[in-house]
């Protein structure tokens, strides 16, 4: 699950980790209240107005309304509102929106933190992610702050300082330090960026992440090390341990088709092809994407019914898929194993006279347990539906209902 | 012969009582695996199913000679348990739980390193040796038996390779689902050693899907054996969009190299015969056999 920067931040604070102070604002009113409460509180007399949406890019990206950037910065209390009003209720299209971008509900309204002092300010990379391969957290940092962190991966992999973290012991105080040496600090920044590390861990365990990325991570012209934006995703999967965290969820953030499906019990993703699929089974549904391809379509969902197709879900599959406007075509793809291709096609054919007048042409496959009878239901049910058994042949009939 | 799981091994069922345990531990009986008893902590001294039930893992291995267990336990719960089998001194641990945290299993995974002992999974369909023993969620008819040797992320899909591979006429030696998560057990190229080394599979069905880089990994050692069997592979989500979850945990294109595109490609250059097509396993795997 993902979070909001500003989300974000209140977490990493909770723990300890340094970071840009900041509020968060739905209106240029708020935002001024914000600018001021901080001012009272720092002492900063610039502020960054940054807005807040899942999705990275957003410094260089452009809200379609007004042209504004999606981080600004105000130089006094007075432009605030304004550059707030230049981006709420906006829409925000950075390089990872998409061109549709994405609506901006809330601000945060955060210190300047890049004042001058006795050396200059340096922006760093700091992450922590799961090796997938080795099977641990592996914590990642780079002198090459600020920067998309797998351009430094790709052109400069020697700025990559990686540290791995062993399960059982946990992040060692030795390692911590490894870190913030090879990232050439010293004196009060060295122990700064060590105490930041240290903390940045203890979050990251704490509260089951999958990934934090904080770009950048900054040493102030007085050798503060904090957070200035800060990236969290959640394990979904520990989120029974975390009530507090489960809450932070923000469903205006995601597609409206992938929360309702959700509602049912279905896992579907949106995308931009032509042809609805409904499948059981994760691998056989990205399988079944690929065959539409090869087909000559392109996958507009991906749909997991899960273990049991029955009618229930199948309608409810249908529903959502036919709520896309792009989509041609649907094949439905069920191995039936435990669940039987002769009840799974009744199902079909009970959802789609609930639904009532299906416009698209609609293939499905059966295969597994009691097929033939299952595709028989199909071609006898006298609706606009086709049959197939084998997995070529089903790709033929998505072929023709393209032509 | 066989990997893995045999006529011989002795199952158990971890979570034995519950409405999952008990109704695949049914199937499993009926396809004639040698399940000897489960494990439902506070129930033990019970009858299931005609079979004891314990309370620890340990007093069935103790009581029974247990080898290999299967693990339906809750995920919540699912971590202990399979700990728990590899402290009893279990051989092969089956964990077919979906939804187990990260971290939880990467503790897992370093408990049962330094133990004499293999997991598959989380989250996968288990292990099938035709005719001999089924110790998963699969509908076992549709595995016959022969000298393929079937490993795969996937449940449904593992399920597609076999059928396509039994009408191509030929049959399975061992099918072992590895499961979908960041985090399992045992890896594709682990999996594919055990048939490298099994006299009875002459050739080797790879199913992988986007994330991660067991599929690579796999290939660039078997090229390193200087490819000692035929292998097809095939990678899923050729067309699933970059960071964007496929429905199992791990199936997330995170990088460059864990595309569908780039694994195959990688498959290619280390002399696996890879298809484009699921559709095409099993005519595949008959044409690279010769039959």
């Amino acid at each position: 699950m993902n979070i909001h920067e500003y989300q974000a931040k209140s977490v990493l604070k909770k723990y300890g980790v340094r970071i840009q102070e900041g509020y968060v604002a739905d209106t240029p009113t708020k935002a001024s209240e914000a600018a001021k409460k901080l001012n009272e509180e720092t002492g900063t007399s610039w502020y960054v107005v940054k807005a807040q949406i899942h999705a990275g890019g957003r410094g260089k990206g452009k809200i379609n309304e007004t042209g504004s950037n999606g981080v600004v910065l105000a130089k006094s209390l007075a432009e605030v509102p304004e550059k707030a009003e230049k981006i709420l209720g906006g829409t925000l299209v950075t390089k990872q929106t998409g061109d549709a971008g994405k609506v901006v509900h809330k601000i945060l309204v955060a210190q300047d933190v890049y004042y001058p002092g006795e050396s200059e300010p340096k922006e760093f990379y700091v992450g922590i992610l799961l090796d997938r391969a080795k099977g641990c957290n592996v914590i990642m940092a780079s002198t090459e702050g600020g920067m998309d962190i797998e351009e430094v991966a790709e052109k400069t992999p020697e700025k990559i300082v990686k540290e791995w973290v062993d399960p059982q012991l946990g992040l060692l105080s030795f390692q911590a330090r490894k870190v913030a040496f090879k990232l050439g600090l010293e004196g009060t920044a060295f122990k700064e960026m060590v105490k930041f590390i240290t903390s940045l861990y203890r979050a990251y365990v704490e509260t089951d992440s999958s990934m934090f990325e904080i770009n950048p991570a900054l040493k102030t012209s007085d050798n503060k090390i904090l957070a200035v934006d800060a990236k969290v995703n959640l394990d979904d999967n520990a989120l029974y341990r975390h009530p507090d965290l489960a809450e932070l969820r923000d469903l205006s953030e995601e597609d409206p088709l992938e929360v309702e499906a959700g509602e049912s019990g279905l896992n579907y993703v949106k995308l931009d092809g032509n042809v609805g699929c409904m499948v059981n089974g994760a691998g056989l549904a990205m399988a079944t994407m690929d065959i539409i391809k090869l087909s000559g379509g392109d996958p507009a969902n991906f749909l997991d019914v899960g273990g049991s197709a029955n009618a229930k879900t199948v309608e409810a599959g249908f529903r959502i898929i036919l709520k896309d406007p792009n989509v041609k075509a649907i094949l439905i793809n069920v191995f039936g194993g435990i669940v039987r291709c002769d009840r799974v096609a009744q199902g079909v054919v009970e959802a789609y006279k609930n639904i009532g007048d299906i416009k698209v042409p609609i293939i499905v496959r059966l295969q597994g347990t009691n097929a033939e009878e299952g595709k028989k239901i199909i071609d006898e049910s006298g609706l606009k539906v086709v049959g197939a058994v084998l997995l070529k042949d089903a790709a033929e009939r998505v072929k023709e209902a393209l032509s | 012969m066989s990997v893995l799981v045999n006529k011989d091994s002795k199952v158990i069922v971890q979570g034995f009582t519950g409405s999952e345990g008990s109704f695949h531990a049914e199937q499993m009986i009926e396809y004639g695996t040698n399940v000897v008893g489960g494990v439902t902590p506070g129930k033990g001294g019970m009858k299931h199913l005609d079979k004891p039930v314990f309370n620890s893992v340990q007093e069935a291995v103790e009581k029974t000679g247990a080898n290999v267990t299967i693990i339906f336990v809750p995920p919540a719960f699912a971590a202990d348990a399979i700990m728990e089998a590899a402290d009893a001194g279990i051989k092969v641990i089956i964990a077919i739980t979906e939804g187990i945290p990260v971290a939880d299993m990467m503790k897992t995974k370093s408990y049962i390193k330094e133990r004499d002992v293999t997991l598959i999974g989380p989250n996968c369909p288990g292990v099938i040796t035709p005719g001999e023993a089924k110790v998963g969620i699969m509908p076992g008819f549709v595995f016959k038996s022969g000298k393929v040797g079937i490993v795969s992320k996937s449940g449904t899909l593992t399920y597609e390779a076999a059928d396509q591979v039994v009408k191509a006429g030929l049959g399975i030696s061992t099918a072992i689902g590895i499961g979908g998560d960041p985090i399992i057990g045992t890896s594709t190229k682990e999996a594919v050693e055990l048939f490298v080394n099994d006299p009875d599979t002459d050739a080797i069905v790879m199913i992988g899907e986007i994330g991660g880089t067991y599929e690579p990994d796999a290939a660039r050692w078997l090229k390193e054996m200087g490819n000692p069997k035929p292998v097809v592979g095939f990678i899923a989500g050729q067309t699933a969009p970059a960071g964007r979850r496929m429905g199992h945990a791990g199936a997330i294109i995170g990088g460059a190299e864990d595309t569908a595109e780039a694994k195959m490609k990688i498959m290619k250059e280390c002399g696996l015969t890879v298809v484009d097509s699921p559709a095409e396993i099993g005519a595949t795997i008959a044409k690279v056999l010769g039959s």
